[in-house]
């Protein structure tokens, strides 16, 4: 029962630190980036060869699929994305769809099509025990850390100058202009980050979810669930509804496994019925 | 040997001179490749191609007088599509065999087609039971799925397995993998605890595991496809159940040699049924792995026998019809082939067009810090055991 | 306020020069159905695009029209297809046009129970809500296999000649003419709609839903009205396809085809009517080119297509047509279309 529940908890951690960045983006400058897993994918591939073929430590990987991941989405910001903002939204799923379909094939021209792990530390597989609670060490990893990366997260938008005018940015970047905040650079370093934070998540994920060219793809509805059962305009929205759906999909497959792939999506079209603007959206925001 | 790779070269330089210079209408051989080179299956498609490619390097391409061309497509597997780039490769570029396939419902799709048009269609990967009986110009030089399924079953039956929990893709050949193993484990007096389908589309198998753990099996039985394996075997060391004493048997799609190396320490100690490995112990094998190896940079799996072995039942049928290639002389020749394939010694069944082969039951090891599934039992000339149950 | 009789007058003219046909829309299907003649060995290709074409355009009246955006369209292409399968598989009814029709309803029922899910939202909602609604239909065809084939697909499907007269051949070519005819009366069928006032209604209702409910449209019944149409169309498509491969595979609910879709619809442009049927023939050509050319690689060339057109800017792109644009309106013998056309008759706008 508490395992189910660790599972759950560990999966859905996981949902958020990948989707996180979409959140924001979406909130921000309601630009749905259909290419955010690509940058998730970046950050696995980026694991991946580092760990495995040039040796260096587990840990040293993760910030460096962050970097990385960051880099590639501040480049593609500055040099593709700021040119597709204006376009009305057709052009951008057209666009973002684009970048999706070329990274799908360049991986699989450089890195082959078959599923790739990262060779994780002895000391991270396994179970232990806590009075007959099994719970795996890398999902507790996962929640350990994304549960960090929550309160830092919460804690950068909350109390830094920078989060103060990210937040002044999503409601009103009119207003926010005005003011003399330089939203289109926060919108880059935003940006940035989140792709990073999916890299991130790409790279812890590739051991639970798996890693191949089509991962973008793949997952690409997992995010978008995240997101809209969360709302865009907060981090804490998307939060829960990761939460949530990590707990429901785990626990219903383990209860209920004949309705397995109904559950996520049942839940899904409820909710968002209930509450088109997502489950946690403050009211009178966009 | 060598000598084998002098004559392969030259024919390859010779193939990409004609390419260049166009083909000829007469006397030519078109097979039609349809595979999925990009999208979910692409691994099983890269694997056919570059098997077909080795053995045209290999052998020459020109067999019996005519020159055998291959058109390669991309059928993303998706049906219709398959269907619609089947019928123009029949229609506009004449080809005489339509071959491929990864998917049952791609091989399904085209049955009518190879019926109507009179083709042969040779499949090569897809797993399903019943596609050789979708139409007489079918002939299967992969495997059926409850050919391995059936062979587990009886091995776990003599090796104290008593109690499964069945682990198996929501879908067709999921179904027919939990069948053939159930009835069979069954009839050996063995106890099926829990029967657990897993959406096909599952990034996540923790808590299917962590149910059939709760059960307390002997052994659990696991059939994904080709592809998903490295997922479940991380997760099923993770959840502990290794040390739990519970056993982890198969079918080889779960230990597909294509991802195996990536799997780590995780996979030790599978043991599966299946028809080929890449450390099948004997000197055909042996080169095949070499020159597979050499010629790209991933180890052939069970789907490149197929493409591999399909390419060779071409050749050896136009040897034997000396060049005709229409769909009853080619089937006719195909029929009762027997030869050695980089797995064994395999058959083309003469009744049901399907495949005959041994079954090896393997486990996983490291060898020279590459795992592998290394073979220690035999089960000789395994039929399609349930088209030879309805006979 | 009583519209003085010059308005009136200048209204309806508006309205009708706005319904008539264009020599550039004559010389589209003259071209499609010379095909049938011209381009007997291409018939395959063809066929998929006059189906997808259908598709395409049942989602404009939607997207186009109403200004609701789907990413699970596929549901009803998906009902459509196993509804007409299923019929000829155990000979309910035998007869291909009657089993379309059948195959349209079915997908038409599904369609107004599930356009009250899209009535309210932001398009976000709306993609998720219909994608899910498209996902959970896939799943129960996966389930009850006994019915569907689940992921083998529904075979032993046997498609009897049309009208009991025309066989479906090899070759695609009573494929093809099948689809045409049936692609080209439902745009008929479309197009008067569009212009008739139902259609500017929804117009309205698209460019700002309030203000059409303060001039007494009321949104909700038009909506749902349009959705069902539109999923009929979807239906008669996925029937078309069931037909013409006599085969439905769990694979036409898939998320990448409604995925497609929305990218066939954008590369044409939405809200004329003829987009669908431009971005299926673009984009069929450019998919079926490029995977001949690389069978292994194109997404990626399909993938840079679409960021350079985006880049670079649609409209600049079908600027370059202006002048045949010009030269087909200079041709045009009708002296009325001076008259001012709102700028809802632009592609890509």
């Amino acid at each position: 029962m508490i395992t189910i529940l660790v599972d759950g908890i560990a999966y859905g951690m996981l949902l958020f630190v990948l989707a996180a960045g979409l959140a924001v983006t979406l909130g921000l400058m309601n630009f749905v980036n259909l290419a955010h897993g690509a940058f998730a994918m970046a950050g696995g591939y980026v694991t991946v060869v580092l760990v495995n073929r040039v040796g260096i430590p587990f840990f040293a990987g993760l910030p460096i699929a962050f970097l990385v991941s960051a880099a590639i989405g501040f480049v593609f910001e500055r040099t593709l994305y700021v040119h597709v903002y204006s376009k009305n939204p057709l052009d951008q799923v057209l666009f973002t769809i684009g970048l999706v379909f070329m990274s799908v094939a360049a991986v699989d021209y450089v890195m082959g099509s078959s599923q790739v792990f990262v060779q994780i530390p002895n000391y991270l597989k396994g179970q232990f025990d806590v009075f007959g609670i099994s719970i795996g060490r890398y999902r507790l990893l996962i929640i350990v850390l994304c549960g960090l990366l929550t309160v830092a997260l919460q804690f950068i938008l909350a109390k830094t100058r920078f989060g103060s005018r990210l937040r002044a940015a999503v409601d009103d970047s009119r207003v926010a202009r005005g003011l003399g905040i330089n939203v289109n650079w926060i919108f880059a370093l935003t940006f940035a980050f989140g792709s990073g934070l999916a890299g991130l998540g790409g790279a812890l994920g590739a051991e639970i979810l798996g890693l191949d060219p089509t991962f973008p793809l793949k997952f690409m509805i997992y995010f978008l669930i995240v997101v809209t059962v969360g709302g865009t305009s907060s981090i804490t929205g998307p939060f829960l509804a990761s939460l949530l759906l990590g707990i429901c999909d785990v626990a219903g497959k383990y209860y209920v496994p004949s309705l397995g792939a109904f559950v996520i999506y049942t839940i899904m079209i409820v909710v968002l019925i209930w509450r088109p603007q997502g489950l946690f959206s403050r009211v009178g925001s966009r | 040997m060598m000598s084998k790779y002098v004559t392969g070269a030259v024919a390859a330089l010779a193939l990409g001179a004609l390419a260049t210079g166009g083909a000829y209408a007469q006397g030519t051989v078109k097979i039609g490749l349809i595979v999925s080179m990009t999208g979910q299956q692409a691994s099983t498609g890269k694997q056919i191609k570059a098997a077909v490619d080795l053995y045209m390097k290999q052998h020459g391409d020109t067999v019996a007088g005519k020159k055998i061309e291959v058109i390669l497509r991309d059928s993303g597997s998706v049906p219709d599509h398959t269907k619609r780039l089947a019928q123009e490769l029949i229609v506009n570029d004449h080809v005489n065999i339509i071959a491929g396939f990864e998917i049952t419902p791609a091989a399904l799709v085209a049955a009518p087609l190879a019926t109507k048009a009179k083709v042969v269609e040779l499949v090569m990967a897809a797993g399903t039971s019943i596609i050789t009986e979708k139409s007489p110009y079918i002939v299967r030089t992969s495997f059926t799925v409850p050919q391995s399924a059936v062979i587990i079953a009886d091995w776990a039956a003599q090796n104290k397995i008593k109690k499964v929990v069945t682990i198996v893709s929501d879908y067709a050949p999921g179904y027919d993998a939990e069948k053939s193993f159930t009835e069979r484990f069954k009839s050996h007096g063995g106890q099926i605890l829990q029967a657990i389908r897993v959406p096909l589309a599952n990034p996540d198998f923790a808590p299917f595991l962590q149910r059939a753990a709760d059960a307390k099996p002997d052994a659990i039985y696991i059939f994904v496809p080709s592809g998903q394996g490295g997922t479940f075997m991380k997760q099923f060391t993770e959840r502990g159940l290794d040390k739990a004493g519970i056993k982890l048997i198969g079918t080889g799609d779960v230990t597909d040699d294509d991802l195996l190396p990536g799997m780590g320490d995780a996979a030790i100690g599978t043991v599966t049924a299946h028809m080929y490995s890449a450390d099948h112990q004997s000197a055909a094998n042996k080169a095949y792995v070499a020159a597979f190896e050499k010629a790209n940079h991933f180890r052939p799996n069970f789907m490149s026998v197929g493409g591999y072995d399909g390419m060779h039942l071409i050749y050896a049928a136009l040897k034997k019809t000396k060049g005709k290639a229409d769909a009853e002389s080619l089937i006719a020749a195909m029929k009762g082939m027997k030869w050695e394939s980089p797995r064994g010694p395999i058959e083309i069944d003469p009744q049901t067009r399907d495949i005959i082969q041994n079954i090896y039951i393997r486990k996983v090891e490291k060898k020279d810090g590459q795992l592998y599934n290394v073979e220690f039992e035999t089960f000789k000339a395994v039929k399609d055991p349930v088209k030879a149950a309805k006979k | 306020m009583i519209p003085s009789p010059a308005a009136i007058r200048a209204a309806t003219e508006w309205l009708s020069a706005r319904a008539r046909w264009h020599p550039l829309e004559m010389l589209f299907w003259l071209a499609a159905f010379a095909a049938i003649f011209v381009l007997p060995d291409q018939h395959l290709i063809l066929t998929e695009i006059a189906w997808l074409g259908l598709f395409a355009l049942s989602l404009d009246l939607i997207l186009g029209y109403a200004g609701i955006i789907s990413l699970g369209h596929a549901a009803f292409l998906g009902l459509g297809a196993y509804t007409a399968a299923l019929l000829a598989k155990f000979h309910i009814v035998d007869e291909p046009v009657l089993a379309l029709l059948c195959g349209g309803f079915v997908a038409m029922a599904v369609g107004f129970v599930t356009s009250f899910l899209v009535l309210r939202g932001s398009d976000l909602t709306r993609l998720m809500v219909t994608l899910g609604v498209a996902l959970i239909l896939a799943e129960i065809a996966n389930r009850n296999g006994w019915l569907t084939g689940g992921a083998d697909g529904l075979q032993g499907v046997d498609i009897k000649p049309v009208l009991g007269l025309f066989p479906f051949d090899l070759a695609g070519h009573t494929g093809y003419t099948y689809c045409l005819i049936v692609l080209f009366i439902l745009f008929l069928l479309a197009r008067r709609l569009v212009n008739s006032p139902f259609g500017l209604s929804l117009l309205s209702v698209k460019s700002n839903p309030l203000r059409a409910l303060a001039i007494g449209i009321s949104v909700d019944t038009r909506l749902v009205i349009i959705y069902t149409i539109s999923a009929f169309y979807a239906g008669v498509a996925g029937a078309l396809v069931a037909q013409t491969t006599a085969f439905a595979s769990l694979d036409l609910f898939s998320f990448d085809r409604s995925a497609d879709l929305l990218l066939v619809l954008i590369i044409g442009g939405a809200g004329y009517l003829y987009g669908g049927l431009i971005g299926a023939i673009i984009f069929k050509f450019m998919q079926d080119y490029l995977s001949a050319l690389t069978p292994q690689y194109w997404p990626f060339w399909i993938g840079l297509v679409l960021v350079v057109l985006v880049l670079v800017g649609r409209e600049r792109i079908t600027s370059w047509t202006t002048p045949i644009r010009r030269l087909a309106a200079r041709l045009d013998w009708r002296t009325t279309a001076h008259l001012t056309a709102p700028s809802t008759e632009e592609p890509g706008h």
